[in-house]
């Protein structure tokens, strides 16, 4: 596979650490030759370049999240509907009026730390599988959710969605946004009892425990973090989209792809190892493989299966040197 | 209640419609059990369906080198999952997730977007013919003799052989197996396989009730992970039974069949579908650990 | 995730986790609450004076040429796009809200075909949303940002939600194309698109009424809610149900699965007759048809939409069918309006309002074609093109 055409490292280099950086200048590299192979230079102008990271502010945001959640050797496959949720009591609570958007950025936000809670609380207390709780709790929030409505409802106002369209020159402040808060997350990891609480339980429960560490609180926290942010993804989309209905968050296929981009990240599956910007760096590979294939003019049903190939090799290309045995 | 729906002839009707994932569940029931994932199933489906039309071209005759055809397909799926698993090691979420977006790709081009063909009568046999007339059950729909067939092969292999044993005792602790002399990539390998041929299986008996349609696999993934959970399948491996899956898939069924029979609107069955998965797991969970294992 | 999930067994005594529970089922009320705090303000959806509009358009005379369905168009308002003009060979750009079901798999060909009429289109630019709105989006914004693109055609994923991409584009002074669904803005040069939703609905629920006696059963079928162009199908053939006296007996989502539809209809079947199946998209329309076959009922007032499988079905089962239409050729239009709009000639507008043409009992044998795909449809207009059938998948 690639680690051996790549990655012939002197003993000392930390694979781990740079895999994912590997990765994203591989990603650049193949972009950049199919730009100038095709003879398209005008996809290398700095617009071009911020158009391919806006791309995926959605993705991100909800991934930084999904980083919490796997490193504490969990998962959570509610996001997308927490993202639809949040979306539609955005638009529905502003409903068109500036004076709400307080009120109702501070409601979608209660509404994530409670759902990360009871997630928490059902796969750290109840011990239920996290892909059992979280499918579940998706499952519900989508029943609620569509019980109260069937379409786009409500709508941002004006002012709000300059969260989504505004710009500092020719940098959009989500963008800011969105490396902000992956700046925050990291701070949170590197910094904090929080973080390093966080890695010790996704690395080994038993010993996190033995040590001394509340272990049922780090997984409530981390689950609580995760839906936040799903939150704060669905507060944005609904400014980028002007209103929120409840199938927004299906149709990105958040869930999947959250979870897709952290582990292309570097992040393990099984807890522990891993970081934002990693996941950061997933993002951004994501966005430069929908440009690339949009300047190949890959048709639509390969750009699929090339996709999926992709998924796997990537995950092959950090997993494959890791002694642990999987399933 | 309608009386129709406890006649015999509904009941048939209701395990005929049920057939497709009970049979679907019982083969990922075998992944599961080795401590993996399968998502691929689903999209299996769709290929089995979309790639069967594609070749039958109208042709009934077809149906008896297709269907051969499309189970060595879904072998060397299950195949490449697996290797994918235990040679690149990524983990089964991961390599059947790749997988399950490659195959969808894969029925899309194939057929362009839209199928180009019709299943032929002899294909739809499995999934929508009643044998009519029959004694006291009224009918007896093909795809309920395939539930049963496939079914008991499964519970056989399962709880009835050493390789069986096996299974278990990879999905309980693979270091253990190994160590035991169980020869574990051999183990999963075939469990992989065995979850894919059931796949390919379940596409032609849902192929045969619906009809071609390019979604038709979508979503079964899950729904045969939560059949097998409801059934009391430990998620990770170790634990699982296929007569339990199989109750469980009819189980879920019907649920949606009977919300759907009192007119209970879509959203109201997905609540309900969510707080009986964490329910049934969390209950599995805390029965455990009361008889404490 | 294994080691964690097989280890962690916290011992805990019985109250507290009962505790757990009324903590859980109590927040989970909250949160049921939490959407009924304000009032939707859905969409209009039920609009008399536009239902009223599509049922003249239905039964009005079109201009244009009367053999090509695609270059007609209802009213004689033109816009005019000399600003636009340019020489030729241009950059045609086309964001895609997807190709993700047979009809717009067989619009996209429609479209490609027509492209290939074109010498003067040197580029043309696909890209695909594969059905998400934020992907979407960021497409439009690709395509401003380095597309080179002479001019813009849009089919929308979600109508509010595209309209300030489009917006963007129309400010960066490119001519904007937008068929199939709409925008909320009027700054693209035209919206192409057939008489709409209220006219299927009219066009299916007209059949029934004449074919279904008084208080008759009807089952209504849906494929999803939300989409404005199945959501106006279905208010106005519900408006029209009721108002002939007939029962509707519920309305069911079936998300176009075929499974799923007969499931559906089984089970009212088991709860008493109906009499007519209403849907607001013919997709699922032989699974419906099969339930009854299979369930040993004749099959009764059923319409569907012009696909093969349905209209093959219809003729051989010979029972009471219709078959509106969503005319595929639309996709040829927005070609031919781009192609327009950019040699500066005039150019049917704000709406280009294309005929929507119902396929009846006397008119099925035209259109049924077995050497096409199951899934083709056949109202694509597309006939008199060099690539039929083959383009279409169907063969000679």
């Amino acid at each position: 596979m690639t680690d051996t055409s790549l990655a012939t490292p002197r003993r000392r280099f930390r694979f781990d650490r740079n895999a994912s950086a590997i990765l994203l200048i591989a990603a650049v590299l193949i972009y950049l030759g199919l730009v100038l192979a095709l003879g398209q230079t005008r996809f290398l102008t700095l617009e071009n370049v911020i158009a391919i990271l806006t791309r995926s502010i959605t993705l991100g945001i909800t991934a930084i999240g999904q980083t919490f959640a796997i490193l504490v050797a969990s998962i959570d496959l509610s996001v997308a509907s927490v993202i639809s949720a949040a979306a539609v009591v955005t638009s529905v609570v502003m409903n068109g009026n500036p004076a709400m958007m307080l009120p109702a950025i501070a409601a979608v936000l209660v509404m994530g730390a409670v759902i990360g809670l009871i997630n928490g609380l059902v796969i750290a207390r109840l011990e239920v599988n996290p892909l059992i709780a979280t499918l579940g709790m998706s499952l519900i929030i989508q029943g609620i959710l569509s019980y109260f409505y069937n379409n786009f409802a409500g709508n941002v106002p004006a002012e709000f969605q300059v969260f989504a369209y505004g710009t500092i020159g020719v940098v959009p402040y989500s963008l800011i946004f969105m490396f902000a808060l992956a700046g925050l997350a990291w701070f949170v990891l590197r910094f904090t009892r929080f973080g390093s609480d966080i890695y010790s339980v996704g690395g080994n429960q038993d010993a996190a425990r033995l040590a001394g560490i509340k272990t049922v609180r780090v997984v409530v926290g981390a689950h609580i973090l995760c839906s936040l942010c799903a939150a704060i993804a669905g507060i944005y989309l609904a400014s980028r989209l002007r209103s929120g209905a409840p199938w927004i968050g299906a149709e990105g296929v958040y869930d999947l792809e959250s979870i897709a981009v952290v582990v292309i990240g570097g992040t393990v599956l099984a807890g522990g190892r891993g970081g934002v910007w990693g996941t950061m760096a997933g993002v951004i590979i994501f966005s430069l493989i929908d440009s690339i294939f949009n300047v190949a003019g890959v048709d639509a049903f390969v750009k699929q299966v090339l996709r999926g190939i992709i998924i796997v090799a990537a995950v092959a290309f950090y997993a494959a040197r890791s002694q642990r045995p999987v399933a | 209640m309608n009386p129709a729906f406890a006649e015999p002839t509904g009941y048939m009707n209701y395990l005929k419609r049920v057939g497709a994932l009970a049979i679907l569940s019982a083969g990922a029931l075998y992944v599961i059990v080795s401590g993996g994932f399968d998502l691929s199933v689903g999209s299996l489906m769709t290929l089995t369906v979309i790639g069967s039309s594609m070749l039958a071209s109208n042709d009934p005759n077809s149906t008896y080198w297709i269907i051969p055809l499309m189970l060595g397909i879904g072998a060397v799926v299950g195949l490449i999952n697996e290797l994918v698993v235990s040679n690149l090691k990524v983990p089964s979420l991961i390599a059947t997730l790749g997988m399950m977006i490659s195959l969808n790709g894969v029925a899309f081009m194939w057929s362009g977007g839209a199928p180009r063909g019709y299943l032929p009568d002899t294909f739809r046999f499995f999934g929508r013919y009643n044998i009519p007339d029959v004694p006291l059950i009224g009918i007896l729909p093909v795809a309920v003799i395939c539930l049963a067939a496939f079914g008991l092969v499964l519970w056989w292999g399962m709880h009835r052989t050493n390789y069986g044993r096996m299974l278990h005792a990879v999905g309980d602790n693979p270091q253990a197996a190994r160590l035991a002399g169980v020869p574990v990539k051999s183990v999963r390998i075939s469990a992989f396989v065995i979850s894919s041929l059931t796949a390919v299986l379940a596409g032609v008996i849902l192929g045969g009730r619906a009809g071609v349609s390019v979604d038709i696999g979508s979503g079964f993934e899950l729904q045969a992970i939560t059949a097998a959970v409801i059934g009391g399948a430990q998620l990770l491996g170790g634990r699982g039974s296929v007569p339990a899956t199989i109750a469980g898939a009819l189980a879920l069924e019907a649920i949606f069949t009977l919300l759907n029979l009192l007119g209970l609107a879509q959203p109201i069955r997905l609540v309900v579908q969510g707080l009986i998965l964490i329910g049934a797991v969390a209950f599995a969970t805390y029965q455990r650990k009361r008889v404490g294992r | 995730m294994s080691d964690y999930l097989q280890n962690f067994c916290p011992v805990h005594s019985k109250p507290q986790r009962e505790d757990d529970l009324k903590k859980t089922f109590a927040t989970l009320a909250i949160l049921g609450m939490m959407p009924g705090l304000a009032l939707a303000q859905a969409p209009n959806f039920d609009d008399p004076a536009e239902f009223g509009k599509q049922r003249e358009q239905l039964a009005a005379s079109f201009n244009g040429p009367a053999d090509q369905r695609y270059l007609q168009y209802a009213g004689d308002a033109m816009v005019d796009t000399a600003q636009f003009k340019k020489e030729g060979p241009w950059t045609v750009c086309f964001s895609n809200a997807g190709v993700n079901n047979p009809w717009r798999v067989v619009g996209y060909t429609d479209m490609t075909e027509e492209v290939k009429l074109h010498p003067e289109i040197g580029t043309f630019t696909h890209v695909d949303a594969e059905g998400s709105d934020d992907k979407q989006i960021a497409d439009i914004d690709d395509l401003l940002a380095g597309g080179n693109c002479d001019a813009l055609i849009v089919s929308p994923y979600s109508t509010a939600a595209l309209t300030p991409a489009v917006e963007k584009a129309c400010a960066a002074g490119l001519p904007v194309i937008v068929f199939d669904r709409g925008v909320t803005t009027d700054c693209p040069v035209t919206f192409v698109h057939p008489v709409g939703g209220y006219g299927f609905g009219i066009q299916a629920a007209d059949h029934i009424i004449a074919n279904v006696p008084a208080g008759g059963k009807v089952l209504m079928l849906r494929i999803l809610p939300g989409v404005d162009v199945l959501e106006t199908r279905a208010s106005g053939a519900r408006n029209m149900f009721k108002d002939a006296g007939l029962t509707i007996l519920g309305e069911e989502f079936t998300d176009g699965d075929n499974a799923k539809t007969k499931s559906i209809v089984e089970d009212y079947l088991q709860r008493g007759a109906i009499d007519a199946v209403w849907m607001d998209a013919g997709a699922t329309a032989v699974a419906a048809v099969e339930a009854f076959e299979d369930s040993g009922f004749d099959v009764p007032v059923v319409p569907g939409e012009d696909q093969q499988d349905y209209l093959q079905k219809w003729r051989d089962l010979g029972f009471k069918g219709v078959a509106p239409t969503y005319p595929t050729y639309q996709w040829r239009t927005a070609i031919v309006a781009a192609v327009n709009t950019l040699k500066g000639e005039q150019v049917p507008g704000p709406e280009w309002v294309l005929p929507q043409p119902v396929i009846t009992e006397d008119v099925l044998d035209q259109y049924i074609n077995e050497k096409m795909p199951p899934l083709h449809y056949a109202m694509c207009g597309c006939e008199d093109m060099p690539g039929y059938p083959e383009a279409w998948g169907g063969s000679k």
